[in-house]
């Protein structure tokens, strides 16, 4: 293979592998900005890969090729849907973020298997026919050498994560929405005697991040798995975490580490058409996101510093 | 006409948090233009009656009217829009945000969707020269000074377009330069037709800004007075309810043994940087050693050698003829310390613990408190109890948690736990710090009073009167030794300053008998 072939190799599945991190990682700054840990990303991303898959199964014929991205919208409405709970809970009952989170982690696979076991009588989906499959932008793939690297036989759903990642970034910094979640997760009570509604704007949080987390796990299982099963979303969600923190609870922050960690996961598929590392043990290229992740947490993240009040339940006095 | 020159007025206010009446029947009036002082003792009920004004609570009962109509205040917008706006005590601003997003939260003005920063800048900046509040719009609050902070929060509550400015303790935090500036401001804003309600505990301050003054104590409003008419005293009076004295009464002491001796000690800070060197000092019992001396000399640092909270580098420390450097708390405690620490939040108090478990806290393992492992909670209970009778720990209840108290009644738990044992030697250090005139004189009565029982007491204070008039003997501190130790019956504030900022002796009181000219007008 030749130069340009190995990058474009290298490049699309890292962007395949990074696609449903960034958008789960968005979420969890949404949530995060407005002071609530959703720790229940994972489970959300099981919610959404398997509603997705679901969907996909059901309506392919109808559908045709939108499928998968209808797909994407049915995994964020079911994402959605959960992270409810995940804001009732803590929101208005005041329950510790960790634990309700931990809930939603827990309950999610379970209940995501049991109905596959009810719906199609085995512990994992069939296949679907419809997936995202390869994109090739036309004009873009055109440019000499940047087109045949970067917009050739790539991930669209990378490119419109990254998308709404700078979407994201506008509605955070720029925006009222944006100042009024970010007081809400910094000083709750400041933007209490300013007449912010606190409670609305952490719903708000949560919910958002529940809509991305869902689509992030509907990308991950109609762009990469093909089917649902237990092992679909394996720790997906907390590397997204990671890659919020990573990222400094900024939504470009967070793609851009979202996208270092899918080309970590990608590794393991592409290191073999690498020069330099194909002679490394597949083994330690498939465990090589999950080191990377432990490596980052310990070496970065240690110094970098979130919203002061994420975390903390708000009491408003009467 | 008189309905509309009041442009606040608060009629029978009540409000009830369970059995207990955080304002009970207050009545208050604010004239356009002035600045209306809110005087209390801490726990009085101010802070409760302010945030009823501003729409953080409802009254359970009574009426509120603003510019002669009655209001119904229920949310912070309802207290804006009626051009009410509160500067609380600890600043609502999100340190990660700049002045300019601080100020505009909550009211911000878009362009096609996006926030529009740029106006609201031009805005502030107006707003700024007009009254003096003098800000740096996009610099983070974070980055910033305390006195800035406030001004920006002033500023926050201006630009929302409020006439009527409660100002929360507003000095607590600043320094008297800060104190000055922020003077002017209040002036600025009266002289533009706004009305201030400054809530405080600090007579001077009153004295020096304050038009009219409302006295509050335990939730009932007491008097409204004419500032110019009324001396501190009288103030005092009407806000303790019984006759305040400034001076400590006290007979001469009479020293005893020597209960702690510390020789020569070496101790290093957290960052390894040596605070106290070679320092040594001897309290006796009957007798009261104050420690003067500006902050940073190493007077933390010593206090947490001899308490055994951390190392002594090299030297020796005596309690009652037992060596006890470098032993472990517990045991220094148990060789008879008493110790009321500087910081009561942090060391003093498990703050969200209740009262009866943090008036065990130095007793809490032996008998009567426990028995074979198990606390008793009725002992402990009925301990807290007696302790609180004793010592007047207001309260509405021993199982309340300790943070719910007001910081004079916190303090006094602490001294009661601590003097209740009969240490041999009680170190307080800065003991009233915080505190309002009421607690400041209880508490110094209770440090005399155990000297006067043969106990020994070492004070530690940045507050030269508190030394001056509590102390038996005054050692003055400087860059981690003794500079001198002097009566003070026989120095003066101006010695003891001189003294703290590195003069020997000789030269202090050289310089104090025969002062230059320049001086004199200095000390005038």
């Amino acid at each position: 293979m030749n130069v340009t072939a190995v990058l474009q190799n290298v490049i699309a599945s890292a962007l395949i592998y990074s696609a449903p991190l960034i958008l789960t990682a968005l979420g969890g700054t949404f949530s995060e900005r407005s002071g609530i840990v959703n720790v229940g990303l994972e489970g959300i991303m099981v919610m959404g890969a398997f509603s997705s898959v679901v969907f996909n199964l059901a309506m392919a014929d109808t559908f045709g090729s939108l499928t998968p991205w209808i797909g994407m919208l049915v995994g964020g409405a079911i994402g959605f849907v959960f992270s409810f709970f995940h804001a009732v809970a803590t929101v208005h009952w005041r329950a510790d973020h960790i634990i309700s989170g931990t809930v939603i982690n827990l309950m999610a696979p379970a209940l995501a298997v049991f109905l596959t076991n009810i719906i199609y009588g085995a512990r994992q989906t069939d296949f679907i026919k419809a997936r995202f499959g390869f994109f090739t932008f036309p004009v873009l793939s055109d440019i000499p050498f940047i087109g045949p690297i970067l917009f050739t036989n790539t991930s669209l759903p990378a490119f419109v994560g990254i998308g709404i990642a700078i979407l994201c970034w506008f509605l955070l910094f720029k925006t009222k929405f944006g100042l009024r979640l970010r007081s809400v997760g910094e000083h709750p009570q400041a933007a209490d005697t300013l007449g912010i509604n606190v409670y609305l704007m952490k719903y708000a949080g949560v919910l958002l991040s529940g809509f991305l987390g869902g689509m992030g796990g509907a990308i991950q299982a109609q762009a990469i798995a093909s089917n649902f099963s237990a092992s679909t979303i394996a720790g997906q969600g907390f590397i997204s975490m990671a890659a919020m923190i990573f990222g400094k609870w900024n939504p470009l922050g967070a793609m851009g580490a979202a996208i270092f960690f899918g080309f970590a996961q990608s590794l393991a598929v592409t290191g073999n058409y690498i020069p330099v590392i194909q002679d490394i043990p597949s083994v330690w290229l498939q465990v090589a996101p999950y080191i990377i992740t432990i490596l980052a947490l310990v070496f970065v993240i240690g110094k970098s510093r979130g919203p002061a009040a994420n975390g903390k339940t708000y009491i408003k006095s009467k | 006409m008189s309905q509309i020159e009041n442009v606040i007025e608060m009629r029978g206010i009540t409000k009830q948090f369970g059995n207990f009446k955080a304002n009970d029947n207050i009545n208050l009036s604010v004239k356009k233009g002035e600045i209306h002082a809110l005087l209390g003792e801490n726990g009085a009920g101010k802070s409760t009656l302010m945030n009823i004004l501003s729409g953080l609570l409802e009254p359970t009962s009574g009426d509120i009217l603003v510019n002669g109509e009655k209001a119904t205040i229920d949310s912070p917008n309802a207290a804006n829009l009626l051009g009410i706006g509160m500067v609380h005590q600890h600043f609502m601003l999100v340190d990660d945000f700049t002045v300019t997003e601080n100020i505009i939260l909550g009211s911000e003005k878009t362009k096609s969707g996006f926030l529009d920063q740029k106006s609201a800048r031009k805005e502030i900046k107006e707003l700024s020269d007009r009254y003096g509040l003098i800000v740096d719009p996009s610099a983070r609050v974070e980055d910033i000074t305390v006195g800035m902070q406030q001004r920006a929060e002033i500023l926050k509550v201006i630009y929302r377009g409020a006439e009527i400015l409660i100002l929360d303790e507003p000095t607590a935090v600043l320094t008297p330069q800060e104190i000055d500036e922020l003077i002017k401001i209040m002036r600025s804003l009266t002289k533009e037709g706004k009305s201030i309600i400054i809530i405080t505990h600090k007579l001077d301050e009153i004295k020096r800004v304050a038009d009219r003054c409302t006295v509050i104590r335990r939730g009932k409003s007491i008097d409204t007075v004419n500032v110019k008419e009324t001396s501190q005293q009288e103030l005092a009076n009407m806000m303790v309810g019984r006759s305040v004295s400034f001076k400590v009464d006290k007979v001469p002491s009479e020293p005893k043994e020597t209960i702690l001796s510390v020789d020569n000690i070496t101790v290093k800070d957290s960052r390894g940087i040596e605070k106290v060197k070679g320092l040594s000092l001897e309290v006796h019992a009957g007798e009261v050693l104050g420690i003067a001396g500006i902050d940073g000399n190493g007077q933390s640092e010593l206090i947490q050698a001899i308490s055994g909270m951390t190392k002594v580098e090299s030297g020796k420390i005596t309690l009652q003829g037992k060596e006890i450097q470098n032993n472990v708390p517990r045991k220094i405690t148990e060789s008879g310390l008493g110790h009321i620490p500087e910081d009561r939040h942090r060391v003093g108090l498990v703050l969200p613990m209740s009262v009866e478990e943090n008036m065990a806290l130095q007793t809490y393992y032996k008998e009567p408190l426990s028995k074979n492992g198990f606390l008793n909670q009725g002992k402990m209970r009925s301990y807290a109890e007696k302790l609180a009778e004793e010592f007047d720990v207001r309260l509405q209840s021993v199982s309340e948690p300790i943070a719910s108290l007001s910081g004079g009644n916190q303090q006094k738990a602490i001294i009661a736990r601590e003097v209740d044992r009969n240490p041999s030697l009680l170190i307080a250090a800065q003991p009233t710090r915080g505190l309002d005139v009421g607690a400041i004189e209880y508490i110094h009565s209770r440090l005399i009073e155990q000297r006067d029982n043969d106990r020994a007491v070492l004070l530690v204070s940045f507050e030269l009167d508190e030394v001056m008039n509590v102390s038996d003997r005054i050692a003055v501190m400087y860059e981690g030794k003794i500079a001198a130790i002097v009566k003070p019956e026989e120095t003066s504030e101006e010695e003891l300053g001189l003294l703290m900022a590195g003069s020997s002796l000789e030269k202090a009181r050289a310089s104090v008998e025969n002062p230059t000219a320049e001086e004199e007008t200095i000390h005038e």
